[in-house]
């Protein structure tokens, strides 16, 4: 409302609302005139909110980019690695020594390394992971969910390095005192830290995905009778299947890269090889101890790593794309 | 004869007390209908019909309530069996995100039977039932979410059928849904009173005055008055019945 000062006696004024005075009338133009400029010139904000939408833009062109650049630098590399050696007896070839007179350039004992210390990463952590997230969601009281759950997190942040010497100094001897033909280095050992350093990731995003499981549809099973264990099993894990595939992915992907644990742990031995207690090499520490190396830079021993570093690029981007097709698949929606 | 009797009911959240002393016979074979405003403790007191507040963390209860004679709240009733005795529908439809067949056979597999032809056999009775088979049996594969509401309810109706329960708890049916598909689920619960008991909480008090033998009025947590259906809607002895069921709160 517009506040008018009154010109007539209060007595009239009931009877004089359409009646206004000249100076109301010039107060009243004013008004008008001073919020329609309000309403009206608005240039200040407009241009700042083309400014904040344009860097913003900047901001995610910046890392779309980054990634286009490293993909583009891997595929010239690998291009210039594969004019030298062909795809055939990289993908064949069952010795990796390039940095050894006679040199072999087979990828499959490095990736068989990798490939070894998932698969026993995931042996360990996706069970454990998976109980533990079901434990939370399902079966702990919300003040123990609420002290745990910041725990995982923390132990998710832990330096791999410090995972590293745990399992060179503590779990190898461990390991050596039941396998005494075990060597110092070896591929068990390192993928049993692994995956004790990707548990807490698939315990938290796992547990998320459940809790996220409506209440209700719990409620619909313990009415008809199902015991805490199967709602869980048989509702809340179907009906939170793809976010705990996407945590199951997401750990196997940081398995696959994991560097500096397999570094230290397993070994350097790049070796065709099934047996857990032997020493091997994996794709990203032979990527570690070349680019750590004095390698004449351009030279063929150098772009392997670009070979070797594509290899496991387009392995967990494969994986990937399997986990979303799974996903898609076996979605329940609620 | 009653199937349902309560004496001396307290139930405590914390230290908050949401049932005072509740007294009542539910008879079989009848629509019994608890009405009254928001947070009077008439859904909790469903619930703990089944014993679904034991889940609430902090829930105490003292007094006892017999099903059959039995008291559920002694340490030998096995739960799991007293809940498949005592079907629940709940306020909105809460079918599982899995087919419709599926949503049928999940009680009857839980409690054993993996027959291939008994299930199709219990998912074909049950549907037919909740009165939805005409409507559903080409696309049982189909995933439950794809029906309207009132299906969706109807549907739920029939999962907790396929258990083959003699009471049937119903928490406020019908109020997620359109007035066709609630008139749908009136219809059908004056069939299945039959073979059935039916307890349900409305917030609609001619959806009580049409479809139920018998109106408990809860307010507070105290059960104010409980009568067959005609006396508590036209002569009520408790004034506060009255001043509910004429409008003038609530």
């Amino acid at each position: 409302m517009i506040e008018i000062t009154p010109l007539f006696p209060l007595s009239a004024r009931g009877k004089g609302m359409f009646t206004l005075g000249r100076q109301e009338i010039l107060t009243l133009n004013q008004e008008v005139r001073s919020k329609k400029s309000q309403i009206v010139v608005k240039n200040e904000k407009k241009n700042r909110e083309f400014g904040i939408r344009t860097f913003l833009i900047a901001c995610a062109f910046v890392s779309v980019l980054t990634t286009v650049g490293i993909v583009m630098v891997l595929l010239f590399e690998t291009i210039s690695f594969f004019k030298e050696v062909s795809l055939f007896s990289f993908l064949t070839d069952t010795k990796w020594t390039p940095l050894f007179i006679p040199q072999h350039f087979g990828i499959l004992p490095l990736l068989s390394g990798s490939l070894l210390i998932t698969l026993g990463a995931c042996l360990v952590a996706l069970p454990f992971g998976l109980m533990t997230a079901i434990y939370l969601s399902e079966y702990a009281h919300e003040k123990v969910r609420r002290t745990i759950k910041p725990i995982l997190e923390v132990l998710a942040g832990v330096p791999t390095i410090v995972y590293g010497y745990f399992a060179l100094t503590f779990v190898t001897p461990l390991i050596r005192s039941i396998f005494p033909d075990t060597g110092v280095f070896n591929a068990l050992s390192a993928s049993i830290v692994v995956g004790i350093m990707i548990l807490p990731m698939v315990a938290s995003l796992s547990e998320d995905a459940m809790v996220a499981v409506p209440r209700s549809l719990r409620d619909a099973a313990y009415a008809l009778g199902a015991t805490k264990l199967e709602v869980a099993t048989k509702v809340v894990v179907p009906a939170g299947l793809s976010g705990i595939i996407s945590s199951f992915v997401l750990a196997c992907s940081r398995a696959i890269g994991e560097t500096m644990i397999v570094t230290i742990a397993a070994g350097a031995t790049p070796k065709l090889t099934l047996n857990p207690l032997e020493s091997i090499q994996t794709m990203t520490s032979f990527i570690v101890q070349v680019s750590g190396g004095d390698i004449e830079h351009g030279s063929i021993e150098y772009s392997t790593i670009f070979a070797v570093g594509m290899t496991l690029f387009l392995l967990t981007l494969g994986i990937n794309i399997i986990a979303q097709w799974i996903t898609r698949r076996y979605k329940e929606e609620y | 004869m009653s199937i349902i009797e309560v004496r001396d009911l307290n139930l405590y959240y914390g230290q908050h007390q949401a049932l005072h002393n509740i007294n009542m016979e539910i008879e079989a074979n009848s629509i019994t209908a608890f009405i009254g405003p928001s947070g009077c403790g008439k859904s909790t007191f469903l619930r703990t019909l089944n014993r679904m507040n034991d889940m609430i963390q902090g829930v105490r209860i003292d007094g006892s309530v017999k099903v059959v004679g039995e008291d559920i709240y002694e340490s030998r009733v096995d739960v799991e069996i007293l809940r498949k005795n005592i079907g629940m529908v709940f306020q909105q439809p809460n079918p599982f995100p899995k087919s419709i067949y599926e949503n049928i056979t999940f009680g009857p597999r839980l409690h054993g039977i993996t027959d291939r032809n008994k299930l199709d056999e219990i998912v074909e009775s049950s549907l037919k039932a909740a009165a939805l088979w005409g409507e559903v049996k080409d696309v049982l594969k189909k995933p439950a979410y794809g029906l309207s509401g009132g299906q969706q309810q109807r549907l739920c109706i029939a999962r907790a059928l396929a258990v083959n329960p003699q009471i049937l708890l119903m928490d406020e049916p019908t109020s997620a849904l359109d007035p066709i598909s609630t008139a749908k689920i009136e219809e059908l619960l004056d069939e299945l009173k039959t073979t059935y008991t039916i307890v349900i909480v409305t917030h609609n008090m001619q959806q009580a005055a049409r479809i139920s033998d018998k109106t408990a009025f809860f307010l507070n947590g105290e059960l104010v008055e409980f009568d067959s259906t005609p006396v508590i809607f036209q002569n009520p002895c408790d004034k506060r019945t009255e001043d509910y069921i004429t409008g003038r709160f609530g």
